[in-house]
């Protein structure tokens, strides 16, 4: 019944949805969450600013999880050929098997250890008398059995609280074995405010670790690193279809589908395009630093942003061959892409959708649905900060707190001997004029209409609440959300890790998508929530047997 | 292949789990809560593990789970979470409004030393807890046990709230342990058919096979109610099913409150359905009406009908230790072989159990408590099978020795249904086996030589 008495709200205030969001709310909860929501562009709001990276309210419903899933789950999860073993009870690693779904090839050399799952499942006496024995015979039976290039160790809660410790342990077996790079991520799930945290301890180290182990020169010209890329659906798989046409040669994915050795050369590409910042635009930074490659931010999601993202790869390294080649596969790819997105337009214009998801999933998305012409009407990330709403220009504002701190900055300076700047102070500032922005991202706000609503770190209540206030034509979120939404009649697509299907990157992606969505805001389910019987509950009249 | 590192040779691992046969305690305490009705559960602990847990279950059951966490920061850690708990449970109460709270630990809180019941008495005097509303918590540190463990320490603290009036009830309580909402759905139904009036608990069946109708209940119309709960301490007696999931409870009522209890097996397969429904009428003092012995019958008659394909078929199985028992005992009494039988639960009773069952198949049977998949696959590389039954990880191991595979236990992520059809009970037997000559036929069908394959088999 609540589908066919509550109509849908087609002129609502925003403040008075962002009121009715905190209404039931102890005064104290209200008062954080009315920061973390942003009217856009309103005169309303009492700071310009949106509040994010801050602590989940404990009893408050989260979409979020941990550190531990940020940094095995999602930075570490899709590499292949590292065995990733998870030093701690049994179930953090058990739930981080094989659930996203990063796809992964095993390439020619063979090795896959995705499908794996390894743990030291800790029992009562390791936790009381430490588990640091338990952890080396572990990683010597793993390298006894697979001899894998690389072993990465991951610790979980108890871990941190009973003191092991697991990088001088990392460090002995490493050099006992010689030919298998060992290391160890300090990723316990409590130090951090959500993945986020986790995502960089992941990134710090993997740049410690990993990236510059290996200085032969890889063959292929334009050789770019793609960061924050995790090959979810595939998506990975149809950005390199496409730069391998472009004739783009992408040295190391961060982390879709990788490998040890793509880390380990990583400095050798010339130009690192950062897709998802929030993940890992600090490696950017760093890589910088370091090595002298200049970043750009790039989205692959959305043709036309696909598009964009192309032309500015081929304006850096400014080559004329390079520059036709992808103008010539735009040209080639784009016919089909807009025969679809014309098809179901027909269909989904005007339509309306939320995305609560990620760094940046949460934004890069609205392009593809700005192509099917739909709108999106609320938004926000799940784990992002300030900088993902605002830009890059409020990072030195940010302020650092309590658990920000424990989080490590890396100190990173010009390497001694492989510091190459690519290209000259005079290059990079004709790029800069001819529009290339280096090191730019502006964040999700300034593509969002005026009085849109901007959540972070949306709740399970207040979610609900949204859908049933606004009752847009589809939610995206992450599996937790997704059945609660649908139980009330409105389709619900994970953008995480997408329910099913995909890719949705890159131009193959962008029809896939059209479809998909396509297929869920016009299903036929969504008219069957109530019977005959519940439509016309009267009995007006005798049955008619003709 | 894609367990392509996996080799045939066993060697002894000592320090390294590979591809796990059990997961942690939690969840399955996150599952029992689900089914007290009004009931939202709440794991004090660090976010990450509640949002696990959550997701697990939603992929599995493919409906909302809702929970709630302490969310630990660093500090919490240090310090103890009592005043993460205390927020929570304000909140809790204000904004969702649940009838009850039932928490349990996380690995974090109890290597931190929390105690949860210290924390209800002082939430308690604080008057966080609503007058008419309730609190209960388990114990479920992962670094003992299985999911299967804080299942059955979940199930125990719903038996301690029994409140004995001293005036028995006239009820019989069934506690029909990790078994799908629709199996207790169809555990229900045969007591029914008996008439037998009981108190099902936990008992999911109207929680996590909910309708699609345009509402969401964030609590459900299913699920035990608190006063059924309470009342329990007055049953006539306590039927537990599974020694693993269930008999802590029953013991707990027994012990506390005299409520006579029988552990028996899970009503899989047609033996331990019999002994069920024998106890059934037993402590019932009633007559199985015909409707019951029919079904049981059908069963006999499809094991009859099937006998000739399954006969010495051998079949590896993996899952949790009561499950396991019951299916073993079935595929044992239709002369079909399991020969490799892993659980990741510990537990040496379980091996002695399973031995026992299959003593006198003319094999050899190997069976371990606390192995892992990686193991099993070893053994199956050294001796195959027609048949693998277990949770959805297995097919990776199907694939890579192209297997005919039943999905069975938990969890279940790649196909939907089990929410809805029972494998308990004489019903359930016929699913099963219908599921079992489908993958078999299947596999018939696909590699027979054209010469061979037949229309009618
Ligand atoms: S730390 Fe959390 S997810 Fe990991 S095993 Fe313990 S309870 Fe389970
Ligand atoms: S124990 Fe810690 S690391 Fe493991 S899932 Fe829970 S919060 Fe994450």
């Amino acid at each position: 019944m609540a589908i066919a008495t509550k109509k849908k709200l087609v002129q609502w205030d925003p403040t008075e949805i962002k009121e009715e969001l905190l209404k039931k709310y102890p005064p104290k909860v209200a008062r954080k969450r009315a920061k973390q929501i942003l009217i856009n562009e309103a005169q309303e709001n009492e700071t310009p600013e949106i509040q994010a990276n801050v602590r989940t309210i404990p009893g408050i419903i989260t979409m979020r999880g941990c550190t531990y899933a940020g940094c095995k789950g999602v930075i570490m999860g899709p590499t292949r050929d590292i065995v990733n073993l998870v030093h701690g009870p049994i179930g953090c690693s058990f739930y981080a098997w094989l659930t996203r779904r990063n796809q992964t090839s095993a390439g020619p050399d063979g090795e896959n250890y995705m499908t794996y799952c390894f743990s030291t499942d800790m029992q009562e006496q390791d936790i009381i008398f430490g588990g640091e024995k338990k952890l080396a015979r572990a990683i010597q039976e793993a390298y006894d059995l697979f001899h894998p290039k690389s072993i990465a160790v991951f610790a979980t809660c108890p871990v941190g609280l009973i003191g092991d410790d697991i990088h001088t342990v990392t460090k002995n077996m490493k050099e006992k074995f010689g030919d298998c790079n060992v290391y160890a991520f300090s990723c316990e799930g409590y130090k951090g405010v959500s993945q986020s945290a986790g995502h960089h301890i992941a990134n710090n180290q993997v740049f410690r670790h990993i990236v510059g182990e290996n200085d032969e020169v890889k063959p292929g010209k334009f050789k770019i690193n793609l960061l924050g890329e995790y090959n979810i659906g595939g998506d990975g798989f149809e950005i390199d279809r496409i730069f391998k046409k472009c004739g783009i040669t992408n040295i190391a994915t961060f982390s879709g589908n990788s490998t040890y050795d793509q880390f380990a050369s990583a400095h050798t590409a010339d130009l690192n395009a950062v897709m998802c910042h929030r993940s890992i635009n600090y490696v950017a930074d760093m890589l910088e630093t370091k090595y002298g490659i200049p970043w750009i931010k790039v989205n692959f999601i959305g043709a036309n942003a696909t598009a964009k993202s192309l032309r500015k790869i081929a304006q850096y390294f400014a080559d004329k061959k390079l520059i036709d080649t992808v103008e010539k596969v735009i040209a080639e790819e784009m016919p089909e892409v807009e025969k679809i997105s014309r098809e179901v337009r027909t269909r989904t214009e005007g339509k309306t959708a939320m995305m609560f998801v990620g760094g940046s999933r949460a934004h890069h998305y609205q392009e593809l649905f700005n192509e099917m012409g739909m709108k999106t009407i609320s938004a926000g990330y799940e784990f992002a900060h300030r900088d993902d709403y605002e830009g890059r220009q409020v990072i030195p504002d940010l302020k650092v707190d309590a658990d920000s701190r424990n989080i490590e900055e890396l100190e990173v300076e010009a390497d001694a001997t492989r510091y190459n700047p690519r290209k000259s102070a005079k290059e990079m500032a004709a790029l800069e004029k001819a529009g290339l922005k280096f090191k730019d991202y502006a964040g999700l706000l300034p593509d969002m209409a005026k009085d849109t609503l901007i959540i972070d770190d949306l709740n399970q209540y207040e979610a609900e609440k949204l859908v049933e206030l606004m009752r847009p034509d589809i939610f995206c979120a992450g599996i937790k959300e997704k059945y609660s939404v649908q139980k009330l009649g409105i389709p619900m697509k994970q953008l995480h890790s997408y329910d099913s299907g995909g890719p949705y990157a890159g131009f193959k992606g962008a029809v896939n998508f059209y479809h998909e969505i396509d297929r869920l805001v016009n299903s036929r389910v969504w008219g069957y929530m109530q019977a005959p019987w519940q439509k016309n509950p009267q009995l007006s009249a005798s049955y008619n047997w003709e | 292949m894609l367990l392509r590192h996996t080799p045939k040779e066993i060697t002894e691992r000592s320090g390294l789990t590979i591809n796990p046969a059990k997961t942690c305690q939690p969840i399955g305490a996150m599952y029992a809560a689900l089914g007290i009705h009004g009931c939202l559960p709440h794991s004090h602990g660090s976010q990450g593990c509640c949002a696990y847990h959550r997701s697990t279950l939603t992929r599995h059951y493919k409906e909302p789970i809702s929970a709630a966490t302490s969310s630990f920061t660093e500090g919490s850690s240090v310090f103890g979470g009592q005043a993460n708990m205390m927020q929570a449970i304000n909140n809790i109460f204000t904004v969702y409004d649940p009838e009850i709270i039932a928490a349990h630990t996380t690995c974090l809180s109890e290597t931190i030393g929390d105690d949860l019941k210290q924390i209800k008495i002082k939430a308690e005097m604080e008057g966080k807890i609503p007058p008419g509303k309730e609190f209960i918590s388990a114990s479920t540190p992962s670094y003992a046990g299985s999911h299967v463990t804080g299942f059955s320490s979940m199930v125990r603290a719903m038996a301690e709230m029994a409140v004995p009036t001293g005036k028995k009830n006239g009820k019989v309580n069934i506690i029909p342990g990790w078994v799908e909402p629709a199996d207790m759905e169809e555990i229900k139904r045969l007591a029914n058919l008996i008439g037998i009036k009981h108190i099902l608990f936990p008992d999911t069946s109207g929680v996590l096979n909910g309708p699609l109708s345009g509402e969401y209940k964030m609590f459900p119309d299913g699920g035990t109610t608190i006063a059924e709960l309470k009342s329990t301490g007055d049953s006539i007696g306590t039927l537990a099913l599974g020694e693993w999931c269930s008999a802590d409870a029953a013991r707990y009522l027994d012990t506390q409150h005299k409520v006579p209890c029988s552990i028996l097996d899970m009503p899989f397969g047609l033996m331990a359905t019999d002994r069920f429904i024998d106890a059934l009428r037993t402590v019932a003092g009633k007559t199985v009406p015909d409707e019951i012995s029919v079904e049981r019958g059908q069963l006999v008659d499809m094991i009859s009908d099937m006998h000739q394909y399954l006969y010495h078929k051998k079949v590896a199985l993996v899952g949790d230790p009561d499950q396991l028992i019951a299916m073993t005992e079935f595929l044992v009494s239709i002369d079909m072989q399991p020969i490799h039988i892993v659980t990741g639960t510990p537990g040496k009773k379980f091996e002695k159990r399973i031995r026992e069952i299959t003593k006198d198949m003319d094999c050899e049977v190997k069976v371990k408590a606390k192995g892992d998949m990686f193991l099993l696959h070893q053994w199956i590389k050294n001796e195959p099978v027609d048949l693998i039954i277990g949770n959805t990880y297995c097919k990776y191991i199907a694939r890579d020795e192209d297997l005919p595979f039943v999905r069975w236990g938990f969890p279940i992520l790649d196909r939907q249904g089990h929410q809805y059809f029972p494998t308990v009970g004489y019903k359930g037997g016929l699913r099963l086996l219908e599921k079992i000559l489908g993958v078999l036929m299947d596999r018939k069908d696909r590699d027979d030589p054209e010469e061979k394959f037949e229309l009618v088999l």
